[in-house]
């Protein structure tokens, strides 16, 4: 007990943060920075087992956030079936074209020796192959696009409910992580950070521009809900009553009946807005809990020790002869599923898709700052990462605006470096962040709460 | 007559832009090898430091501009670079001595510096984002095209004009000057030489007696001086936007992996390869073809390789590629 008392401490110190939110600005503010710090957490989990247990640098955490979001579109939302009679044989087509072309080149691969000859082959396959594919997908895709481009426009989903989403979307990531993983995992740490953070402003790009599969930047809204919708709540007879147990203190002050109909009223759209929240907020934290059940326990198992015996001294543990390529490739591939599933429910939550929201700053290096910040290794600490440098990210502009009024008390409110500073407090989120991650880097490398490795 | 038609149109439209262009980036990606090369790790703040230099260039543009002061054809910019430099010298040597040389002096992996890189990213971004805002920007003035499209059309008759920004011819001028200075300092001069013995050997460059504090400040400020260049001529042609000069940081990582990141001459033409294949890879060719081809064999598509939407993927997948079958670069940098 006395051993985890900085973990309780931490933890406690945040939940009381985010209860005084709740508190002074209002519950709804709270609860749904609680549920991005838990899908933060969910993402920092994921890159702290790349880089806390294996060392394995990626700055490709956007990429992979975004497959899980394009998974959430393509389970949950309704097939096209106009668009698939239009050009739905054509991208088929395509599909199984492009798995003809990998396995050719796998086969041309595995067949003949490395020679020159061999590399062009491959590159005329390749070449050729694109080109086939671009004639055969290009009639289908506009056919697609032309289905109701306002609504559709685009192939759709499956149409199923939209939690199945959070499992294919870390396959999706999964899938990725593995094809990247195969051709980059050999370089140096710096270059795997800088190609996976072009790889990812690829996938960004394709998503963004592909519109027949995920409308691009025309974004999918109205996403299904795992959680009930306010206005059908609003109007549900048990959901009243529980509203009205909750505040009969408060509705027996008002005497007018009318009135107090008005104010049930009110405590009932506020009510609804704060019980889809919770119910979001109850998923995540199941995912939350089962993903630190399962890291804690590999951490602390012979295949933990063995990766940490991988990460700090590569060359020893070859010798010893663990397979550190095979097992790279297997942490990178889980580390990046389990930023899928953020991405799916950072998706389902928001009930929309929008490809031009993803931005290396907020989905990559935001993450990287709060694994780094929370303790690299430690579960927990990548967690509480996750809710101090999130909660950070959304009260930095009161925070700013508050020290902004205070420094320039003395000055007019017109005074122009007054009026200045007060339009620039949104930016003081990242000078907030980057002074921590400067501060923390520089006193405390390991972070709040520093990896321990115990003997069992 | 067709022929000098279509070869007219691939300058306009490729070829000198494309020049412009993989200027720009030649100037940024060796700022970052230099970085690499003598401090050892990759500097994930450079569109931001970029941006931080421009800044200062296009503060010091408007207070030039409200005493009336201008350079008359050429950009008032070109004035104000001068005491943007020191401005950004400055600033890179406090972020050096406040925060790199701690971890210089401890022998950290550069995966460490490399993190510590994208804090000085953070807050550099928020200071220029604080000081100039996030807008878009413009602050060309000057004549602004050298040749334009019309004029060139009636000088010599042809179907097709060739329209030449100034700020191209500009870039271009500038950054041969730049470069070919930066060359001969390297190569020549006694400082350069230890800069490159320290690159190439740290241990053994120290033992005969080359001062490693004198070769880091000159580091930072030829790096100062690269990235307000290449940041001001970046933002003269196209305009100056904070998160564009962020985004730009990925092409030019491209350009100096590409050419071989630690040596400066494969990062210049890293640029360039860069800039030609991303504009090549996603230029319309019909024009081009309905001019060199008979007219029964007209093209009836765009003949584009790929959309223009994937410009930067364009040069991030020569990147993967070059890394993944020789990622000491085309021009054989740092072995890795």
């Amino acid at each position: 007990m006395r051993k985890n008392l900085n973990v309780i401490a931490a933890y406690s110190i945040m939940m009381g943060l985010i209860i005084l939110v709740g508190i002074f600005q209002s519950w709804n503010i709270a609860l749904s920075i609680f549920n991005l710090c838990l899908i933060s957490a969910v993402m920092t989990m994921g890159a702290n087992i790349q880089w806390g247990y294996a060392g394995l640098i990626n700055f490709g955490i956007m990429g992979f956030t975004a497959l899980g979001g394009l998974a959430a579109v393509l389970i949950s939302v309704n097939p096209v079936q106009e668009a698939w009679s239009a050009g739905g044989a054509n991208i088929l087509l395509s599909l199984f074209l492009i798995i003809g072309i990998v396995l050719a080149v796998r086969f041309v691969l595995k067949k003949y020796q490395k020679t020159k000859i061999r590399n062009y082959v491959i590159a005329a396959i390749i070449i050729s192959g694109i080109i086939i594919i671009r004639l055969v997908s290009e009639p289908g895709i506009e056919a697609i696009e032309e289905v109701n481009p306002a609504r559709t426009g685009f192939l759709g989903g499956l149409g199923l409910p939209i939690i199945f989403s959070w499992i294919v979307g870390a396959f999706f990531a999964g899938g990725l992580a593995f094809v990247i993983g195969k051709v980059a995992l050999g370089l140096r740490a710096d270059y795997l950070a800088i190609a996976t953070l072009l790889i990812s402003e690829i996938v960004i790009a394709i998503i963004k521009h592909e519109d027949w599969l995920t409308r691009g930047v025309k974004n999918v809204i109205g996403l299904k809900r795992p959680a009930p919708y306010e206005v059908n709540l609003q109007q549900t007879d048990w959901f009243i009553n529980l509203v009205e147990k909750f505040n009969s203190g408060k509705l027996a002050l008002i005497s007018d009946i009318t009135e107090r109909q008005a104010a049930l009223n009110q405590f009932v759209i506020e009510g609804s807005s704060i019980f889809v929240k919770l119910c979001y907020s109850g998923l995540f934290l199941v995912v939350v809990i089962i993903l630190l059940i399962l890291t804690q326990k590999a951490l602390y198992s012979p295949w933990g020790r063995m990766m940490r015996a991988i990460r700090d001294n590569e060359e020893a543990a070859n010798a010893m002869g663990k397979n550190v390529v095979k097992q790279h490739l297997l942490i990178f591939v889980l580390g990046s599923a389990i930023v899928g599933i953020a991405g799916a429910m950072l998706v389902t939550q928001d009930g929309l898709f929008t490809p031009g929201s993803y931005r290396p700053l907020r989905y990559t290096f935001l993450i990287w700052v709060m694994v780094i910040v929370g303790g690299s290794g430690n579960n927990f600490g990548a967690i509480l990462g996750g809710f101090v440098v999130w909660f950070l990210w959304i009260e930095a502009a009161p925070i700013g605006l508050y020290l902004v009024n205070l420094t320039t008390a003395g000055l007019e409110d017109t005074h122009f470096l007054k009026v200045h500073l007060i339009e620039s407090v949104p930016y003081f989120r990242f000078l907030m962040m980057g002074i921590g991650l400067l501060l923390i880097m520089r006193y405390r490398p390991k972070g709040i709460l520093p990896e321990k490795i115990e003997i069992k | 007559m067709d022929l000098i038609n279509a070869i007219i149109l691939l300058l306009n439209y490729i070829f000198v832009p494309a020049l412009a262009y993989g200027s720009q980036l030649a100037l940024g990606a060796i700022f970052v090898t230099l970085i690499y090369g003598i401090l050892r790790f990759a500097n994930f703040a450079t569109g931001d430091m970029m941006s931080f230099g421009t800044m200062f260039v296009i503060l010091f543009t408007w207070y030039l501009q409200s005493y009336g002061i201008n350079f008359g054809v050429l950009p008032t910019a070109l004035l104000a670079i001068p005491f943007a430099i020191i401005f950004m010298v400055s600033y890179m040597l406090i972020i050096d001595k406040f925060v790199f040389k701690y971890y210089r002096t401890n022998k950290s992996p550069p995966v460490q510096l490399a993190m510590v890189s994208i804090g000085v990213m953070f807050v550099t971004q928020a200071v220029v984002r604080i000081i100039i805002g996030p807008s878009d920007r413009r602050f060309f003035d000057g004549e602004k095209f050298l040749i334009k499209a019309g004029e060139f059309k009636e000088m010599t008759g042809l179907n097709e004009g060739l329209a030449i920004k100034s700020t191209q011819v500009i870039t271009i001028i500038v950054t041969l000057i730049l470069v070919s200075t930066l060359f001969w300092f390297l190569n020549k001069t006694k400082t350069g030489k230890s800069m490159r013995a320290y690159s190439d050997n740290e241990d053994l460059a120290l033992l005969s007696g080359i001062d490693p504090k004198k070769i880091v400040m000159t580091t930072w400020v030829i790096a100062g001086i690269l990235a307000t260049i290449g940041g001001t001529l970046y933002g003269l042609d196209k305009s100056f936007k904070p998160f564009t000069y962020f985004n730009n940081m990925l092409p030019i990582f491209a350009a100096a992996i590409v050419g071989g990141i630690g040596n400066p001459f494969g990062a210049f033409l890293g640029g360039y390869v860069i800039a030609f294949s991303e504009i090549l890879l996603t230029y319309a060719y019909k024009k081009f073809f309905m001019y060199i081809l008979p007219e029964s064999m007209e093209p009836d598509g765009l003949i584009q390789l790929l959309s223009t939407d994937y410009k930067f993927a364009v040069s991030f997948s020569i990147l993967v590629i070059v890394l993944l079958y020789r990622p000491s670069g085309i021009f054989k940098g740092k072995v890795l």
